[in-house]
């Protein structure tokens, strides 16, 4: 599976890692003009670290849900077209403003992914992306309601976070419910466990399910 | 005053936009950039993205100042602090303690014994350092008794029943484990009753340990001086009304004198357990 564009493998301390073009946000390594994208800070950089088929390309249209200080979805403006990031708290969001202010793509909103109604006035219809990082309860649930952002070939790309449904239940168990409820809206295409950088989370790759 | 765009419209129909960006709403989204292009709003597609930039970075930044800065954040940051600087003038403390005892007669230990070295007039270079650093103690102590006197003076404005039932000290600890008063008024009166017992709490649900009774509402009188048997029930009443307490002080912010003489006859009731 290749990376999207504007996303490469380069070296950095003899390793091959992930790198994007664009400003540094986070002390990260750099190696000229291209920055660390660092697998074990982002579940996104987890994802394409494990070739799962993101199906992202450059000047990809992305909703970012659970922006957070914007870590993530810096890289992700790097490459991407229109970059929408969603995020619930005020203080990461202090430094996601911050980030957002050296990249004309990137557009910060204070905003609860599980009302979509308070942001579907900004954030266009049709994107290629929606990016969910939301540690919250009932996960498949935000998945679903902003289904309606994406276009019909569109792809959700979770990581779905097993303490944040229920912290005592099987990891297991809850990915599988989790699943379930994310099928009513969704086709899965792929799922693989991030353990290796993220523990007790499921990534997901999904595709809008079309009535027909 | 601001009109309000209807619920089909994108944020840059109106004539304020960072209100419509905060506080607007759509029933779906649309394709936004092609709209505003048609309406006039912009010229092209790449200037609807910068507007858009522009407008999205200036009302989330206001938004995020406009959270932070209320005050019930203030008194969490305050409450944290106060907690962190005699935590570690404590820990500090005991180092002092170590260090000025292996240089000095009669030293005490604790923040107390810290101060009494500070005073001390250093004739070496290792008595300098270890004097020096048993004023930094005192001096975090002193930083954390002014935290205290900070949110003893803020916790009643911000939650007027709240402080009232519990005192400054514990209000703020409770709306700083809620997050916000906001969201401590959202909480079950069972939730409020186990804040802080987060540890316990797992254990239990894990099926390890019972349920714990308290969590920081343990400091509170009516519970820490009502005897074991009966202290589960305490517990309860208390985190009952301070849930009450927390709601009536966000949504509406009059003291309610009945709420507190309720909470003063149930405790006297359930202590009167212990005379029969």
């Amino acid at each position: 599976m290749s990376l999207p564009d504007g996303v490469e493998r380069r070296t950095f301390d003899g390793r091959e890692r992930l790198a994007t073009r664009g400003q540094p946000v986070y002390g990260e390594p750099t190696d000229g003009p291209w920055r660390l994208w660092d697998a074990g800070r982002s579940k996104l950089g987890a994802m394409l670290e494990l070739d799962m088929g993101v199906g992202l390309d450059g000047d990809d249209g992305v909703l970012y849900l659970g922006a957070a200080s914007g870590t993530t979805v810096s890289h992700v403006a790097d490459f991407a077209g229109p970059t929408y990031a969603v995020e619930f708290a005020p203080r990461p969001t202090r430094d996601l403003v911050e980030v957002a202010e050296d990249r004309p793509n990137l557009f910060p909103l204070l905003k609860d992914a599980r009302k979509p109604e308070t942001y579907a006035h900004v954030v266009e219809s049709g994107l290629d992306a929606v990016v969910q990082d939301v540690a919250t309860r009932g996960q498949a649930r935000v998945a679903a309601r902003n289904r309606q952002f994406l276009h019909d070939d569109g792809r959700l790309l979770a990581a779905i976070k097993a303490r944040s449904e229920d912290v005592t239940a099987d990891p297991d168990d809850v990915f599988e419910d989790v699943l379930a409820t994310l099928r009513d809206a969704y086709e899965v295409l792929e799922t693989a466990r991030l353990d290796r950088y993220h523990d007790d989370h499921l990534a997901v790759v999904a595709q809008p399910k079309t009535t027909d | 005053m601001t009109s309000r765009p209807s619920t089909d419209a994108g944020w840059f129909v109106g004539d304020d936009v960072r209100d419509a960006i905060e506080n607007g709403s759509a029933d779906g989204p649309a394709d936004w950039p092609a709209r505003a292009v048609d309406a006039g709003f912009a010229d092209d597609e790449g200037d609807y993205y910068d507007r858009l930039h522009e407008a999205t970075v200036d009302a989330t930044r206001a938004a995020v100042q406009a959270r932070e800065r209320a005050d019930d954040q203030q008194l969490v940051h305050a409450v944290r602090s106060m907690d962190d600087a005699e935590r570690t003038a404590n820990e500090l403390a005991e180092r002092v303690a170590e260090w000025a005892g292996a240089l000095f007669e009669d030293v005490d230990t604790g923040v107390d014994g810290a101060r009494e070295v500070a005073a001390r007039d250093p004739e070496t270079d290792a008595e300098r350092r270890a004097v020096s650093l048993a004023q930094r103690v005192a001096d975090l102590a002193d930083e954390a008794e002014d935290c205290r006197a900070f949110v003893e003076r803020t916790a009643p404005a911000v939650a007027p029943n709240l402080s009232r039932m519990a005192g400054p000290v514990l209000a703020a600890r409770l709306i700083a484990l809620a997050g916000g008063l906001g969201d401590l008024a959202k909480k079950p009166s069972g939730t409020v009753q186990v804040l802080g017992a987060e540890d316990a709490l797992f254990a239990h649900l894990s099926g390890r340990a019972p349920s714990p009774k308290h969590g920081v509402i343990y400091t509170h009188d009516y519970v820490r001086h009502t005897r074991s048997e009966d202290r589960g029930s305490a517990a309860r009443a208390l985190a009952g009304k301070l849930s009450i307490a927390a709601r009536i002080d966000h949504y509406a912010g009059d003291i309610r004198p009945d709420l507190h003489e309720e909470l003063d006859d149930r405790i006297a009731t359930i202590r009167a357990r212990a005379d029969s």
